[in-house]
């Protein structure tokens, strides 16, 4: 039997509205999950292009998560820095399926390596 | 009902079955009678005993704004008319493939050529204790509405489970049948999955307004009760008591016949363009189908769906190509409107309206010069038109500045310059609504001098409320003045166009309670904000609402998120309170301990006589507090907009220069200080003679001890701009000392805009003024120290102590862990 390409990683009620959880890779970066006010669920290298800040702990608003080291602002569904700011961060896929959130297999596996 | 002759003899046609006699099945038979009215030969069986009715409309008739006959959509002659034979309350319940027939429960079998599937959906029930007593009820059909109607006739308490569209439509016609009605909503805002936060912010406001209790953020526990609904119990232990309960929480794709005949089904049973399922002889249309990963819980796309079903049924092929759905709350008086995508994200720009007078948001969402999405609440007329362009894919680049008044506005023409448009107004015209300022007096006011929009504010109270005239006001100065305006104060940021000290003035003068009602009441342009004005707003509410307001812990920086600070490397250091700058063997040991039991690789004596234990990872915190507080630790807030620490020298007690007890007095000022939320970090030193060992004067609070009494200095800095203090005054006593430390810090909460040392603050409002306040006015110093301590009583709880006891567990543990190694083995 082949591995699923998802990862079920647990509910959507489980990440905090405007806010973020992790899911621990190992040997590798953490994946940082967000939600935003609209609710939906966005999945990216828990790691800010400019200085490796864990952009897990900063301030989610719009569409966008500020870096908690130096403020960037990245782009939740392109992982681009925006403004004058020149970076991205790779992106997960994700998906809501039954209120479960899933992320990509093999993208969470490069992760790692 | 009765049976009609399924088939008369001579009949030789192709017979199609129909599962389903609601919206989506007989719209389908509609669809086809439109394009070929004799093609088929045509059965539907329907598991409610009555004929077609329009189930979006059952809740007008649960709010008696409507009969069932009013809903009614075909009637007994259209069946008849149309020769179409129908099955009422004997529901399908198995199909033989192979045999293509069909088997009812009553064990009618019938034969088909084409079977079309339209079950729609059913309510989900969340798995609870109690979910099957008497008097629990979903909100689905004819029968639910009847079961709410008879338990209104009884009175008393209902309590709806789910604050979506449907949860919110039965609690208003619980409501006004009288019900003193709760609603329990697990998402921390209403309808979230068509509203953004504001929007359900206001509705939420509205429906309270109308009596209705809603709690959002609630989780449902149970259901209680011995023989009958007694009540509904939430996972906080609340108990609230009903005599119905509604399930109302979402609705899922009834797939069981499909499934069980072998269909290819996921989350609905699945289709292609042409709703056909993986068996060619069957179709499937509305609630229950998965058409391209999608399914749909409204009523529009049935519509589109049925076009191409009947299409495809008589070999016209166009497809489906999936739906933009938009969704109107049916509560009258209260109007909702939500369409596409309102996500935001990239290349997205948001143009957002807000009139607090007339609880009016308006928001569009634009990319590429393309609606994507519109959330509209208090004002839905132009709905149908975003919607419209939404649809078509416009260009709205031509509208781009008009476009959020509205299509009358926009279409406008000749108002197309704003600028000419306010030129033309005549002297009456009124600017302010608040304040009820003509455009005439506004003139008058810049003719007088007014060279700013805050002169303008100040004298006129034109734009001074809720600032939705402001571009009014600008534009009438630029047209007056041309080059001679002088732009005002800078504003918060780029989410709003009041400055800080607007904003505060405002909160205190129309008692706002929360940060979507900010952003409201002040015409916010973004939907949530930023990370510079969340955090301000944050604790501008905090300040104002000691003990009431409940703190937004996504509006918090990270470090005042976590309570330790964070490192470059995502690790974080931990700085115990040692009060005052003392400590004993067993803090040291504990911190030792820790030290080594975490594998801390670096711990350092900090610039304000504290250790900082660093690499702390985020998910040991809560153990490493817990390890603290057992020696009697709490948190140091070396983290926070907040009391830092007080600095001291060892005074009288070892020093032979000491004049008084500055260590003791550090201690005490530290113990009535800590835990304080401020605009900004706040350090206080005592030093106990003036050789100021303790750097008292570049402290924002400093106290140099002299024989006679006490120094007190205020306005330091170290860092990038080194400011000496000034002296605010000498006092005799420690007792003084202490009053006027309190009523200093209180003016600077007060006063000082977020982010705003006491330095910049002092050299921006003058000492005069902070004197005027403190030493001059016996009484003031009071009330500010009064308030203080007040405020303090709800601030000194060590949260180390709550979070090492399980709370916002979330921060800090992982959602998941993944290993790559385990998984593939």
């Amino acid at each position: 039997m082949s591995a699923p390409d998802w990862l079920d990683i647990g509910w959507v009620d489980q990440i905090p509205v405007r806010g973020s959880r992790t899911v621990q890779v190992a040997g590798g970066d953490d994946i940082a999950l967000f939600r935003t006010a609209e609710g939906k669920v966005f999945a990216l290298l828990d790691r800010c292009p400019h200085k490796h800040g864990r952009l897990s702990q900063g301030i989610v608003h719009g569409g966008a998560v500020a870096c908690p080291l130096h403020n960037w602002r990245i782009s939740l569904s392109t992982g681009e820095a925006l403004g004058e700011d020149k970076g991205c961060t790779p992106t997960v896929p994700v998906k809501i399926d039954g209120g479960r959130v899933l992320i990509c297999r093999a993208s969470t596996l490069k992760a790692a390596a | 009902m009765e049976h009609r002759p399924l088939k008369p003899e001579t009949d030789t046609r192709e017979h199609l079955v129909v599962i389903g006699n609601g919206m989506a099945g007989c719209r389908a038979v509609e669809e086809l009678l439109a394009r070929d009215p004799a093609r088929y030969r045509i059965t539907i069986f329907g598991a409610e005993p009555r004929v077609n009715y329009n189930r979006i409309m059952l809740s007008p008739v649960l709010a008696g704004e409507k009969c069932f006959d009013d809903i009614v959509i075909n009637d007994a002659g259209w069946y008849a008319d149309n020769g179409i034979a129908l099955v009422a309350g004997d529901p399908v319940v198995a199909i033989d493939r192979a045999a293509k027939t069909v088997a009812t429960r009553g064990g009618a079998v019938e034969a088909y050529d084409r079977l079309l599937i339209a079950t729609g959906s059913d309510p989900f029930i969340i798995p609870v204790p109690g979910k099957d007593l008497p008097g629990v009820i979903a909100f689905r059909d004819m029968d639910d509405v009847s079961a709410m109607l008879a338990a209104a006739d009884a009175g008393g308490d209902a309590v709806v489970i789910g604050g979506g569209l449907l949860g919110l439509e039965a609690a208003h016609g619980l409501s006004l049948r009288g019900m003193k009605v709760t609603v329990v909503h697990l998402m921390p805002t209403l309808m979230e999955r068509q509203l953004d936060e504001a929007a359900g912010w206001l509705l939420k406001q509205a429906l309270e307004a109308r009596g209705q209790t809603i709690l959002t953020g609630a989780d449902t526990a149970g259901i209680v009760g011995d023989s009958k609904v007694e009540g509904v119990k939430l996972k906080d232990g609340t108990l609230i008591p009903a005599s119905l309960v509604v399930m109302a929480v979402g609705i899922r794709p009834s797939v069981a016949l499909a499934r069980d005949a072998g269909l290819a089904v996921g989350r609905g049973i699945q289709v292609d363009d042409h709703m056909v399922t993986s068996d060619p002889e069957i179709l499937a249309v509305g609630e229950c189908v998965e058409h391209d990963g999608q399914v749909y819980g409204l009523v529009a796309p049935l519509w589109d769906m049925c076009r191409s079903l009947a299409d495809g049924l008589v070999e016209q092929h166009t497809g489906y190509r999936g739906s933009v759905t938009s969704t109107k709350l049916k509560v009258s008086g209260i109007d909702v409107f939500s369409a596409g995508d309102f996500s935001g994200g990239d290349g997205c720009e948001d143009i957002v309206l807000r009139d607090a007078s007339r609880g009016i948001y308006k928001r569009v969402i634009v990319r590429n010069d393309r609606i994507v999405g519109a959330v509209l609440y208090g004002d839905t007329a132009d709905g149908s038109w975003y919607f419209d362009l939404l649809k078509k894919q416009e260009d709205v680049s031509g509208l781009r500045d008009l476009l959020i008044f509205g299509q009358a506005f926009a279409a406008g023409g000749g108002a197309a310059d704003p600028k000419a448009a306010v030129a033309a107004l005549s002297d009456d015209a009124e600017i302010c609504g608040c304040n009820g300022v003509t455009k005439g007096q506004v003139v008058s006011c810049i003719a007088k001098g007014a060279r700013s929009l805050d002169t303008v504010r100040g004298t006129c109270k034109a734009s001074a409320s809720c600032g939705s005239c402001t571009g009014l006001v600008e534009t009438l100065l630029a047209l007056t003045l041309g080059d001679d305006v002088q732009s005002g104060p800078k504003t918060m940021c780029k989410c709003t166009s009041f400055g800080h000290d607007d904003v505060r003035r405002e909160i205190v003068a129309q008692a706002m309670h929360s940060i979507p009602e900010v952003m409201q009441k002040l015409h916010w342009t973004t939907p949530d904000g930023c990370s510079s004005c969340r955090p301000a707003l944050n604790y501008y509410l905090l300040c104002a609402l000691p003990g009431d307001y409940v703190d937004d812990q996504q509006s918090r920086f990270v470090n005042e998120r976590m309570h330790a600070n964070i490192q470059k490397d995502g690790t974080y250091s931990v700085v115990p309170r040692m009060w005052g700058g003392l400590t004993n063997p067993t803090e040291l040991r504990a911190i030792a301990d820790v030290v080594e039991k975490y594998n801390a690789p670096m711990v350092k004596v900090t610039g304000g006589q504290r250790l900082d234990i660093f690499g702390i990872r985020k998910e040991d915190l809560p153990a490493v507090w817990a390890d603290l507080n057992a020696a009697g630790m709490v948190s140091g807030h070396a983290y926070g907009k907040s009391l830092r620490t007080v600095k001291t020298c060892v005074g009288s007690e070892w020093c032979r220069f000491g004049t008084q007890d500055s260590t003791g007095l550090g201690v005490r000022l530290e113990r009535m200080s800590w835990g304080s939320w401020m605009p900004h970090k706040f350090k206080i030193a005592v030093s106990g003679c003036p050789r100021n060992c303790a750097e008292a004067t570049i402290k924002d609070f400093g106290i140099v001890c002299v024989d006679s009494g006490y120094e007190l200095h205020v306005g330091g800095n170290g860092g990038i701009h080194v400011r000496v203090t000034d002296l605010l005054c000498k006092v005799a006593s420690e007792q003084e000392a202490m009053e006027y430390c309190a009523a200093f810090i209180q003016l600077y909460r007060e006063e000082a805009r977020y982010l705003e040392r006491t330095a910049p603050w002092i050299e921006r409002v003058g000492l005069a003024h902070i004197m005027a306040r403190i030493v001059d006015d016996p009484a003031d110093r009071e009330a500010l120290r009064a308030r203080f301590l007040t405020s303090q009583s709800f601030s000194q709880d060590d949260p180390w102590a709550q979070r090492a006891e399980g709370a916002e567990a979330a921060h800090h543990a992982p959602m998941a862990r993944f290993t790559p190694q385990e998984e593939l083995a």
